[in-house]
This record gives structure tokens, sequence and C-alpha cells, in this order.
């Protein structure tokens, strides 16, 4: 499934050159769910400051002047009642898109998305369904301290029920955020808010890149849609493989491109549902992996992804796996940059990669 | 004030200071105490004035602290609160609240006799889901919390349902995936019980919202705990039902316990119950919860007042818990019995019965007659649902079934621990059994 896709996205930007629009990932974000606004009289979007204002990202702008505010409204501060009202919506027959305004303010609607909107088809047997597709800017490098740059992914990824998704380009995110609304099961769809307007690289010394430059910021008008549980293969390679998600994608493109490495670097997209045959055909090709992320290592989604490959690759690796991750601590105001997974400390994981 | 010696530091102790004391709240009657209730206040039935359904809140905060009653002494019904329901409602009224208590005994007894896990029965709080329940419409949407089992059986859910999913059986609609007592049914626009507590209070609210997005008539209801609004979600539900004027009955069963706290650990030493609607800026009734006719009368005038767009309405039913909170515990360890024997409002049931009788509309030899075709329903049912299995016996749903529903679409994850269980049961049983 997922090498199909791949040709169809392909063929989706090469296609684009004329008349060609090129988007930043707010602007596929907010395309999304006009898309779907408009298709769907069940969509709803809701969230803190997401109506008149259209957001703190401007991810929902316009859209309330365009649907109305019973179809697009501001919610009190209160994440549980956020996720809670978005469940009994989607009882109703509703398909909310919640969203919460940052990743680091979700706990207060754990209860409610993990007891609750994962839980209630198995617990009814399919009685009721919670079709929800929370959204929420994740992750840091925006000089946010510890309370706007965390990445949460995997405790929701550790929930059975739920679905974890990152995107990392608007083709992707358009795409992607589309067949998450149309998902009949509870989505988490996480956004990276320091690619919001460009490929961050990781050289956070340097100037980045915005969206313009990047073939991935062709979005087609538009619906389309990218089935989740398919990871995209961003660079094909013979010397490794790179296990990544969301900005890390980018950083350890620029990296591996810095030093000149021929590596296989998968975006999975999707964590849970995961495209494990994509992981095990890179493997088997290349047989060695580094896994990257930018959120905590301890008990990060990089263990699962280890565990993974370890019980089914075992035999193709030539090499310890290798993990690039956040340190285990809170993230850190002005010291944000040694904390990052940034460009040194995958230069060095690679470098112990390739050793032997 | 002399300052201390560094910013920060503490400073020296005032001999004119009093020292703080932490209040820890401690329930009046322990195990073996003598139990005496004239301290609460009960005024006398047809006391409360009945406002229009469109008032606005602030008009009515003495609702919230005084109690609504129907039901006198006398066993008449008084007041304006009175519905003025006929003969053959209030049979049937009784008649639901009497088959819920069936229905409690045997089940406890069934999980005494090692036929289920656990049970819970309402014993004394049947009028606060039966009569509530009667005065919805039978597609308002219901979010109950677990002693609600009332509301089922006021709806018409089919007995047999009822106790093949406290068997966790194979005609469990559930497929054995809940604890006893947790039902669900869409048919009966009942929500799935979740078990965490207090979870389907901004449920309610949110199904109340898209029902008013749409422009519906169909409003919602949930239920919850005295102890059980101490939780987030409560708040969170309220604050939602204010801010969007949300169609949705909030009820509060405060029944004075909480397994084994006292409801003075949700702030009952402080304030009422229905009190918490008024800083919220939500219709506040407080109600006798024994006294059918008072449930009936208050669910109905926040239902008129929900469907008239007037917004949401928190009930406080003041009733008590008279068995323990569930097959699990023990409640002599921790409350006195004679609270039970003191309790002033009565019991539900009998209280009906006797208002029937009062006026000429039932009498002894019918009551018997109704308890003991209730005993026998249900018996009956219960030997029809054992063909099915009893918990831990062997016939339980397809062993493939606990992989299902997780998603809407087997991952491949769980496909292959699917595969990976039905090797071990294999293993262990030699052959891959339908139902074992």
């Amino acid at each position: 499934m997922s090498a199909e896709t791949n040709t169809v996205e392909s063929a989706a930007a090469a296609t684009a050159a004329e008349g060609e629009r090129r988007l930043n990932m707010i602007e596929a974000i907010n395309e999304a769910l006009d898309i779907m606004l408009a298709r769907d009289p069940d969509v709803i979007v809701m969230g803190e400051d997401v109506g008149y204002f259209g957001g703190v990202f401007r991810a929902t702008a316009g859209l309330q002047a365009k649907y109305g505010k019973t179809r697009v409204f501001d919610t009190p501060i209160s994440e549980c009642g956020i996720i809670g009202v978005a469940v009994g919506m989607g009882a109703y027959g509703l398909r909310p898109v919640p969203e919460i305004q940052f990743a680091d303010y979700i706990y207060p609607g754990l209860d409610q998305l993990i007891s609750e909107a994962a839980r209630l088809r198995y617990r009814s047997a399919g009685d009721y369904t919670a079709p929800l597709t929370v959204r929420s800017p994740f992750g840091g490098g925006i000089f946010g301290g510890q309370t706007h740059s965390q990445s949460p992914e995997a405790l929701f990824t550790h929930v059975a029920g739920l679905k974890t998704v990152i995107p990392s380009t608007p083709y992707d995110a358009k795409g992607l955020l589309i067949a998450a609304i149309e998902d009949n099961d509870p989505v988490i769809f996480f956004e990276p808010k320091r690619i919001y307007n460009g490929p961050f690289s990781g050289y956070y010394d340097q100037p980045v890149a915005p969206w313009k430059t990047h073939p991935d910021s062709l979005v087609p008008e538009g619906y389309y849609r990218i089935p989740l549980g398919s990871a995209r293969v961003v660079r094909e390679g013979e010397a490794f493989t790179v296990l990544a998600y969301g900005t890390m994608v980018h950083v350890a493109e620029a990296v591996c491109r810095a030093k000149g490495v021929d590596a296989e670097i998968i975006d999975l997209r999707t964590l849970v549902p995961l495209d494990i045959k994509t992981i095990e055909a890179s493997i088997a090709k290349t047989g060695r992996c580094l896994i990257v992320h930018e959120a905590t290592r301890t008990s990060g989604f990089g263990a699962e992804l280890a565990a993974l490959v370890a019980e089914r690759c075992f035999y193709h690796l030539e090499a310890p796996i290798v993990r690039v991750t956040g340190f285990d601590t809170p993230y850190p105001h002005s010291l944000e940059w040694a904390y990052f997974p940034g460009p040194v400390r995958i230069g060095e994981a690679i470098d112990t990669l390739l050793k032997d | 004030m002399a300052e201390p010696r560094s910013p920060g530091e503490r400073a020296p102790a005032k001999p004119n200071r009093p020292a703080l004391a932490l209040h820890v709240p401690e329930p009046k009657y322990r195990p073996g105490d003598k139990v005496d209730f004239s301290h609460l206040e009960i005024p006398p039935a047809g006391a409360q004035p009945r406002p229009d359904e469109s008032v606005h809140p602030s008009a009515i905060h003495d609702l919230a602290f005084g109690l609504i009653r129907v039901l006198g002494e006398d066993h008449h019904a008084h007041g304006p609160w009175n519905p003025r329901l006929d003969p053959e409602t209030l049979r049937t009224m009784l008649g639901h609240m009497a088959l819920v208590r069936a229905f409690d005994e045997r089940m406890f007894r069934g999980q005494r006799q090692g036929k289920t896990s656990f049970y819970m029965k309402c014993t004394g709080e049947e009028a606060t889901s039966v009569a509530t329940a009667m005065a919805l419409a039978s597609d308002d949407m219901v979010f109950p919390s677990y002693r609600q089992q009332g509301i089922l059986i006021a709806r018409g859910y089919p007995l047999i349902d009822m106790i093949n999913q406290i068997y966790s059986n194979r005609a469990d609609k559930l497929k054995g995936r809940q604890l006893p007592i947790m039902y669900s049914s869409r048919a009966h626009s009942f929500f799935s019980i979740s078990g965490n507590l207090a979870t389907q209070c901004p449920q309610a609210v949110g199904w109340a919202m898209a029902s008013a997005m749409r422009g519906d008539s169909r409003i919602a209801a949930s239920w919850v705990g005295e102890g059980s609004t101490a939780e987030g979600d409560f708040h969170a539900a309220c604050t939602f039902a204010a801010v969007y004027n949300a169609p949705v009955i909030l009820n509060v069963i405060n029944n004075q316990w909480a397994i084994s706290s006292f409801s003075g650990f949700a702030g009952a030493e402080r304030t009422t119950f229905a009190a918490r609607g008024l800083g919220y800026g939500i219709a506040a009734l407080r109600v006798d919860g024994n006294d059918a006719l008072a449930c009936y009368a208050a669910a109905a005038w926040a239902a008129a007042r929900a469907r008239g767009n007037h917004g949401p309405t928190i009930i406080e039913y003041f009733t008590y818990r008279a068995e323990g909170h569930s097959t699990s515990d023990d409640p002599s360890a921790y409350r006195s019995a004679q609270e039970r024997e003191e309790w002033p409002l009565g019991d539900p049931i009998n209280r009906l019965k006797q208002h029937l009788i009062a006026i000429g509309e039932w009498d002894e030899e019918r009551h018997a007659a109704m308890d003991l075709a209730c005993a026998e329903k249900v018996k009956a049912t219960t030997k029809e649902a054992e063909k099915n299995g009893i918990l831990g016996h062997g016939l339980h749903h397809p062993f493939h079934t606990m992989f299902e529903d997780v998603y809407e679409e087997l991952p491949w994850h769980l496909q292959e621990q699917a595969e990976q269980a039905i090797r071990e049961r294999i293993a262990k049983f030699g052959s891959e059994r339908p139902f074992g």
C-alpha cells in the first residue's frame, strides 16, 4: 500500500508544475479543514481561540466566517471539557475536530481520550464510536519553554484504540488530516509547529528555508487523502535506514546530506497503525537502523521502533540499533538547542552506526 | 511585625498568631453508633414554590437549598410540584421500581453464588432513575453512571439482555468486555457506561450541544454520584453547559456515601450539591430522592426548560444508599447499620405504594401479587439467561472477538496478537474450541 501511495504522491507533486500552488503547513491544514467542513455537515471545529480569531497559529483562520459559529467555535479553557463534549458529539453522530492549543496542554483531557474515546467502540461492542480528530501543535524549537515544546506522542501510541498521526510536509498534512477526519476511530493529529512555516533543518544558526522552496509544498487544490498507516520513503539509500517523523525528518535529511551518507530516510507519518512492511523492507536492504525523535528518550516511541526492528529484522542487522532523541529532561528554555537532537547528536550517531 | 533575617526565611513564631488546624471531615456515625437524623432539615411536602421553567437561575436560589417534596406524611400529593400523574402511570412507575428491586436482589445473590464477578444494587434509589427516566421522552439521550439500571427497565430494555451482560456470557451484547452492569444500548438512547467517574457529564453536554446545533428536539441527561461531583469532569460539564446554554439535565444522586467516604468528602459539610449550579448560573433544584413524584416533577421541569431553549438544570436527589456500594464492600465496616432504619425520607417504593393505596388505586393484595410476579419474572429470565452461560464457565464469545472493535479495522499488530492468542489456546486445549 505504501509503495503505491508514494508513486501517486510523486506523480501529484510532479504534475503540479503548471499553475502550481505552494502552501506552508498551516495553509495546508487550514485547507484540509475547509474541505472537510464543506464536504461533511457532521464535521465541526472547536477549541480555544479557534473561532473568530482563527487559532493562535492561524490554522482555523477564516473558517468561522465561512461556516458559521455553530460549526467553528471557541471553547472554554478546559481540555477535559473539550474532549469530553467531543465524545458526546461523536455519540450524537457528529465528527468533531477539536484543537488542543498546544500538545503540552492536552493532559487534562487524557482521561476522556484514554478511558473514553479510545475504548468506546470496544466497550460498547460497536454500539458507539468516537470519530474525533484531535489536532494539536507539538514539538519544540520555537523557544516555547517546557510548556509549549513537548512531544508526548508515546503517551498516545501506548493506548489501544487511538491512532497517532504526525505529518512532516504541507502535502502530507493536508492528505493525512483529511484521512484522519474521515477515519471512524479517534485520531491524535500532532502538528510539528517548528515546521509550520518552513522545513527546519536543525541547523538553528542558519536561516530556515521557507516551504515554497520544498517540493512537498506543492499542494493540489481540492480533496485528496493519504491513507493512515502508510509511511513515505523520503530518500532511498543503501548505507542505513533512518526512521523519523515530523520535524526530525527534515533534520535527519539535512544531516545526511551534509555528511554525504547514502541513507534511506523513512517518514513514518502514522505511528499507530505503523507501516511495518516499509520498515522491514528497508532494514533488510540496509542492515542498519537509526531512529530519531525529539521526544524524551526513556519509553519514547523510539523504544518501540527499536524493539520491533530487533524482533523482526535481527538477522539483517549489521550493527546495533541507534536511537537519537531529546534528553530525559523537561524542555529547557534558554538551553533549547542543547536539548534538541540536532546535527551534532545525529552526526555522532551516524558515525557510531557506520563504524563497523 | 519583625522582619525575617533574609527574604523568604520563616519569621519567628508569633504568640498572638493562632496555630492553623486542618479539618478532615468525619461522618456523624460509625459502626455501632446510635443514629439521630434530627439535624436534617426536612421541609413539609408541598412547601416549595414551582417557578416557570424559563426562570432565570438567580431567581430560584432557595430551591438549591430547600427540598422539593410532593408526597406527605399522609401519603397524599401536595403543592405545586405535584405532577398529577394518572393512576395507571403511577402503577407503571411502581411496577418498574419493584422490578428493579427484585432484579437487584436476584443478581446480588447470583454474584454470591459465583455466577458473576460483581454487582451493584440501587436499593433505596430506585425513584432517582425510574421516575426521572419516565419524565423524559424515550428518545432523549441518557448518560448514566453505574447505578441507573432503573432507566433501562423503565425504557423496556429486555431483562435477559441485562442478565447476559452481567454473566458476560455468549449472548452478552457487549461481547463479555465490560464489568457487569456497565450496560450500553444505542437503541434505547442509553450511553455506554464507563466505570470511570463523571466522564459522562461533559459527554452529555456535548451530545446536547450537538442536538442544539442540529435544531433537533431531543435533550440529554447525565447521572453522577455526589462523591464524583468532585471530579474535574463534572465542573467542565457545568462550564460548558452554562456557556452554550446546553439542553441538558445534570442529575446528582446524593446517596450520602461514596463507597466508604461520606458526602462530606465531596463538600457536603459546606453547601448542597444543587448549589454547585449557582456559581455557574445553572438552574438548580434539590429534591427528595425517595419521593418518586418529586423526582418525576423535577426532571419534567428541567426537561421542559431544556426543550424550551432555556438552558441546563442541575438536580440534586437527596437519598440514601441503603446497601453497600457493590458486592465488593461491607458497609457495616464503615457506617452505622442504624442509618438505613432511621433515614427520615423513608423508602421510595413503599412511599409510592402507600400513595396509591391512599388514593384508592392500589391495595396490599395487588402489591404482594406484583412483588411475586416480579420475582417470578426475574427468576425465569435468569434461568433462561443461564443457558447462555455464566461467567467463567466457558460459554463466552468466540475468542477472536477479544481483538475486534479496538479499531474499526484490525491492524497488523492486533492480527499478530490474535494469532498468538489462538496458538496459546491450541497449546492448552489441543484445539481452538469455538466457545472456549
